[in-house]
């Protein structure tokens, strides 16, 4: 996993509340057996007509927001589905930050395994940034510090310790978690005695 | 110290805590379906790694299956690769395994407790959201993204933090054409899409404890609608009569054992809980949804609201936009709103009961002439039952499509979709701009409520049909 510290980018701002996972990445392209590749699929039904041709007033297909890095969304995005396609397009597409008021849970765990970083920050400061957006002024993520700076301004935002570690030092979970086989084990010895029917 | 259900199933499973109280959680049920698991077993392989406990494994395709004759295989590409790519896991990985053409196939969320396979006081996870529909047994269930799906196939535990406790109560009874279906609703109308985001809800009350365990599937199946990381209820003598003599559930001593255990999986009387919500069942009417929101209920004797009076900004700006895409005018009656299709299935609204209960309405009737109508049965054991009771019949005699189990226009990865602009009722669980198809508009409803707008061509209220 890519490592997360920081990120300049100008913001592209989709303020629709409730965007769900279907419209992240509708199901079509669920069928995929890859991570990679869904990018141009991000955001299918509000990025392409019909005919499949871009849909011009939407955001994302503007200079300089088809380039943008940071995404500036309504409150509860990514509510839906568990599908981590939501994420490896918002990835694939180049955006590894999405700042909101908040998401839904499973989309929010599923950002941290995919390099993606999450933060919630409150309806008014989204509107500040927004403005920066506007202007096509880039804005600065430092996760180390937890600051978003813009201008000569800065805000900043509350993660847990344990995620913004693995961002930071982009590890792998699994990794982790095997090295503690001596506990499970252990677990899994005394659920044996203890409820032999699992 | 006094604890809720969610807190005992949790410490239950606690392999390891770390000071900032994140867990190690063992996993003791790992439900495995064709969409989200290819790049977790991918992962595997690139890394040399092995699946931890196969046993506690299993896996069937129902996203992407047709539920037209399947005898010459799936005819669409990608989603043959999906599921070869998945018989072709499971056998690498010594993963059990119910295939296409399975008697037992069908949805991943109803052939887990129809098996047996889910077990009260378990914690059980898969690859999708609405694995919250398992906590109706009383076991801590929810829906991970695929990479968790790779951690629990290697370690055969998840790393979690802790939510707090909701409990939504239930009071009184039920009035006459009202389900479990409007209950869930309700409660989402009431707390909102993401009223229970942070939260582990445990649903209690009179009218809970009246329903029957499939019943209770159907309001827990859409704990996530509700935001919620699961949704829980207590076993009781119900339960565990379900689940005596499943293929999967204990035998003999292990039963006895396990019975036991199961008896102790309720919140103490003095159990504190972050948020309580009272919900009076007399309040609640049958619902339908005119939305592109789970949360967007009106009853059936109600009208479209008006977006005008809505204070909250962000909200009005949804509304509009949920109104012009559901082709919905302010103010207009629910029942005048004219349906083109029908959907019965889904793990909300696809087992027996839900049949038999639409198909008790529906017999001797026939579904409006300009209408079109499938049943998808969850699983190939349901529809075999069904069968022997003579539901197929009833419904192919009214009109209706009888099918082959799976997903199917839940979601409409297979051919199952509406076209654009095509108004359907469902038995589902999300009315998503485009869930059912491109353009296509999602009415959510009872499986009642499916044909009583199936025999009037428009939504339509289930207690005028006799
Ligand atoms: S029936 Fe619908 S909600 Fe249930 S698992 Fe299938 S697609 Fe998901």
């Amino acid at each position: 996993m890519e490592k997360f510290i920081k990120l300049k980018s100008i913001p592209a701002h989709i303020s629709l509340m409730n965007i769900d996972t279907d419209m992240i990445i509708p199901k079509q392209f669920l069928k995929t057996i890859k991570r990679t590749g869904l990018g141009k699929s991000l955001f299918y039904e509000m990025r392409y007509d019909e005919s499949g041709k871009l849909i011009e007033k939407f955001i994302l297909n503007n200079d300089p927001y088809s380039k943008s890095k940071i995404l500036l969304a309504g409150k509860n995005f990514g509510c839906g589905s568990s599908r981590e396609h939501a994420p490896w397009a918002l990835l694939d597409f180049g955006i590894r930050c999405v700042i909101s008021p908040s998401f839904a849970d499973i989309f929010y765990n599923n950002c941290f395994n995919n390099g993606i970083l999450p933060i919630i920050i409150d309806e008014k400061s989204i509107q500040e940034l927004s403005e920066y957006s506007k202007r096509k002024e880039e804005i600065e993520v430092d996760l180390n510090e937890q600051v978003i700076l813009y201008g000569n301004k800065k805000l900043t935002f509350d993660i847990e310790p344990a995620k913004k570690k693995r961002l930071l030092e982009g590890l792998d979970n699994i990794g982790l978690s095997l090295k503690k086989i001596p506990n499970i084990e252990k677990f899994e010895n005394s659920m044996n005695k203890t409820k032999p029917w699992i | 110290m006094s604890k809720t259900l969610y807190d005992k199933i949790w410490d239950d499973h606690l392999v390891h805590e770390d000071n900032d109280g994140t867990a190690l959680l063992y996993v003791d049920r790992h439900l495995v379906h064709e969409v989200t698991s290819p790049q977790a077993f991918e992962g595997l392989r690139i890394q040399g790694r092995q699946v931890r406990k196969p046993k506690l494994t299993l896996a069937v395709p129902d996203h992407n299956v047709p539920t037209t004759d399947r005898s010459k295989g799936i005819s669409d590409k990608q989603s043959k690769i999906q599921v070869d790519t998945l018989r072709n896991n499971c056998k690498e990985f010594g993963i059990n395994l119910f295939d296409v053409n399975d008697k037992r196939q069908g949805i991943v969320h109803i052939i887990g407790p129809e098996q047996g396979f889910t077990q009260p006081g378990t914690v059980i996870v898969c690859g999708d959201s609405h694995t919250a529909t398992h906590g109706a047994f009383g076991s801590l269930a929810f829906g991970i993204g695929t990479s968790e799906v790779e951690h629990v196939l290697a370690t055969q535990t998840l790393i979690q933090k802790k939510s707090k406790n909701f409990r939504v109560n239930v009071n009184g009874s039920l009035p006459a054409g009202v389900t479990s279906k409007d209950v869930i609703l309700k409660i989402i109308g009431t707390i909102g899409t993401a009223g229970g985001t942070g939260y582990v809800i445990e649903f209690a009350g009179e009218v809970i404890r009246n329903l029957s365990v499939e019943q209770r599937m159907t309001i827990c199946n859409m704990t996530i609608e509700a935001g919620a990381r699961a949704g829980l209820i207590a076993p009781d003598d119900k339960t565990i009569e379900y689940f005596k003599d499943r293929p999967m559930s204990p035998k003999g001593e292990n039963w006895t054992k396990a019975v036991d255990h199961w008896k102790k999986l309720f919140s103490d009387s003095d159990a504190k809980f972050d948020k309580e919500v009272n919900i009076d069942a007399k309040d609640i009417e049958p619902l339908v949804t005119w939305g592109t929101s789970p949360q967007d209920v009106s009853p059936i004797t109600g009208e479209v609201p008006d977006p005008e009076k809505e204070k909250d900004k962000d909200r009005r700006t949804a509304m509009y936009r949920s109104l012009e895409y559901m082709g919905l005018k302010p103010k207009m009656k629910i029942s005048d709103i004219k349906v083109d299709k029908i959907f019965i299935g889904s793990c909300t609204n696809g087992r027996i009961e839900d049949l038999r209960m639409a198909a008790k309405l529906l017999k001797g009737k026939k579904i409006a002439s300009d209408v079109s109508a499938m049943v998808v049965p969850g699983s190939g054991l349901v529809k075999k039952q069904a069968e022997e009771e003579g539901i197929d019949k009833v419904f192919k005699n009214a009109g209706f499509e009888w099918r082959e189990p799976g997903c199917s226009m839940c979601l409409g990865m297979n051919e199952d979709q509406l076209s654009s602009k095509e108004r359907c009722a469902s038995t589902s669980n999300r009315n998503f701009e485009g869930r059912q198809g491109r353009g296509g508009r999602t009415h959510l409803v009872s499986p009642g409520m499916a044909v009583a707008a199936a025999i009037k061509g428009y939504l339509a209220d289930v207690r005028e049909i006799n």
